[in-house]
């Protein structure tokens, strides 16, 4: 069974969640995966991908930037040619604007956010969080190709092996649609590692009162553990903090080892996001807060007292 | 330009979701239901654009599946749509089926633009605006959070896990709507009055010409539960001992 991996990378980085795209294949019976690297000037990319698979690299100016017409397009080619029967990449938000595109060009079928698949039969079953996580139903894909975005955190990263075959595509950017211009994209300026990467995540919610106050608490304590930052939707309503710090069922997944709740509440939109966290601690002045549910550790306490006290003491002795 | 805006009937996401006494499906009998959040954040867009524009512009909202769907499809209308398209069938369709019934009306409607939301918060599979794009040859920016109209183009920016992506997309087009886009609207009550003389026409499958073929067949489902310890903590010192054992630090 061929099983066409789509790598993601952000700024001539690779996402480390491509690696687990690449661990759901190879976990598969008779798998033989093979990864689809888009861009532009990927070719030290395409020398990390190759130990984990044989690469197929198309590469090309008018492949620079994400653009989805024309990345679904690459893939519709390269999985028909590749006779794939999967397509799959990590669950974000470049592979669910992209991908389901595909999937409709290649006539396929399609599963968003898988966790987890089973045999039954000779057919395969996925598992998939619905109703933000609160259920997890089990579907059958008829057709082929079966299209899915993994959720990066439910399958192990291989180890790398030997260096497999790296085999460029031919890009003809005539022959590419052309109906989606980029015009630009902020480039991350954060240098704390992402949410959906970092070992060590600290989330914020309402408990925060403003900007400043996230930035000295939130990142305070996040830059002590060397982890990334994130929040719950509260926070990106009241303006406090941007989109891309949402964890939860319409934001990033983050599935780290140590997983701070501080002033979050616990809606089951934002439990959506961060369950899949190895220990999770929950601070909140509220003792019925729902987040406390789902904590290994909780501390009832107000985070404008408990967190700097608590930055304080982790800091390096001097 | 007229605009075709999705509605679809949804539980309502602050309501614990059980499952029926088997076990095996959802149980969702006496549970309130309202307009997907983010289908309402792709009305009260296209009521946005309409006002700021000065060209006249009909707002149709469509909606897919029984008869009860009707009362999401009057909350559009109570808050500004102008006209309701109900697409009647029995169950639930899948992504790739509700696509192919939204190509469907697009074909009669011949709308300027399609606003959906991103995805509907009951089955989060946020696939069908890709799909119908994709199917209709047109340009999409998905995950929207400001709309802006320039030469005939629209301009939107993007809600991208790296930060916000703008594109430039000519129209027709498919939109696909995140939560920063905008505020949806109260309903009003003359809203409510006047949204029951609006109309609201009933589609058949056989009047559209599309024949459901189930791409995606739902066998189960479970309710995840926590096995998590919930130690309570004494205080800041407690939960420093805690993460030394964790090694964290």
């Amino acid at each position: 069974m061929r099983i066409l991996v789509v790598a993601e990378h952000d700024q001539g980085a690779l996402k480390g969640v491509t690696l687990s795209a690449v661990g759901f294949a190879r976990a598969l019976k008779d798998a033989e995966p093979e990864i689809l690297l888009m861009g532009h000037q990927v070719g030290s990319l395409a020398e990390q991908l190759r130990r984990y698979g044989p690469v197929w690299v198309a590469d090309h100016e008018a492949l620079r930037l994400a653009a989805a017409d024309r990345y679904a397009e690459i893939i519709r080619r390269v999985a028909a040619e590749r006779q794939a029967s999967m397509v799959v990449a990590a669950a974000s938000t470049f592979s669910k604007d992209i991908l389901p595109r595909a999937a409709a060009l290649l006539d396929g079928t399609m599963g968003t956010d898988v966790v987890g698949v089973q045999e039954e039969n000779g057919q395969l079953l996925f598992l998939r969080p619905v109703n933000a996580g609160s259920v997890v139903a089990t579907v059958a894909l008829m057709g082929e190709p079966k299209v899915l975005t993994l959720r990066a955190s439910a399958f192990k990263s291989p180890e790398p092996g030997e260096p497999q075959e790296v085999h460029p595509i031919a890009v003809d950017p005539t022959s590419l649609p052309n109906l989606i211009e980029v015009v630009r994209r902020d480039s991350k300026t954060s240098s704390r590692p992402d949410v959906t990467e970092a070992r060590v995540v600290v989330s914020g919610g309402r408990g925060v009162k403003n900007a400043e106050d996230f930035e000295r608490i939130i990142g305070g304590l996040a830059d002590v553990l060397h982890g990334g930052v994130g929040c719950s939707r509260a926070l990106v309503d009241a303006g406090v903090t941007s989109n891309d710090l949402q964890v939860g069922q319409t934001g990033k997944i983050a599935a780290p080892d140590v997983y701070f709740a501080v002033g979050i509440s616990g809606a089951v939109q934002h439990l959506a996001g961060m369950k899949d966290s190895k220990v999770v601690v929950v601070i909140n002045k509220d003792p019925d807060a729902p987040a406390f549910e789902v904590a290994d550790y909780g501390l009832v306490a107000d985070l404008y007292q408990a967190v700097p006290e608590l930055i304080q003491k982790l800091q390096p002795s001097p | 330009m007229k605009i075709l805006v999705t509605v679809k009937r949804v539980p309502d996401p602050d309501q614990k979701i059980k499952l029926t006494a088997d076990g095996r499906q959802l149980d969702l009998s006496g549970l309130p239901c309202v307009v997907n959040p983010f289908d309402a954040i792709a009305v009260e867009e296209a009521l946005r654009i309409r006002e700021r524009s000065s060209e006249a512009g009909e707002i149709v909202v469509l909606s897919i599946g029984a008869a009860e769907c009707e009362e999401q499809l009057r909350t559009a209308l109570a808050m500004g749509a102008d006209r309701g398209i109900r697409v009647d069938t029995p169950a639930a369709a899948d992504p790739w089926n509700v696509a192919a019934i939204v190509q469907a009306v697009v074909a009669r409607e011949q709308p300027g633009l399609v606003l959906m939301g991103k995805q509907a918060v009951d089955d989060d599979s946020n696939q069908v605006g890709q799909f119908l794009a994709a199917r209709l040859n047109w340009p999409q920016a998905t995950f929207a959070s400001k709309i802006e109209f320039v030469d005939g183009h629209a301009e939107v920016n993007r809600e991208t896990d790296s930060g916000i992506e703008r594109v430039r997309i000519a129209l027709p087009a498919v939109i696909t709507t995140d939560l920063r886009l905008n505020e949806p609207r109260y309903v009003s009550l003359p809203g409510i009055v006047r949204a029951r003389k609006k109309p609201l026409e009933v589609l058949s499958l056989e009047a559209l010409g599309v024949a459901l073929q189930p791409r995606v067949k739902l066998l189960g489902v479970t309710i995840p539960t926590s096995s998590r310890a919930g130690t309570r903590l004494r205080d800041v010192d407690d939960l420093v001992q805690r993460l030394k054992e964790l090694k964290v630090i």
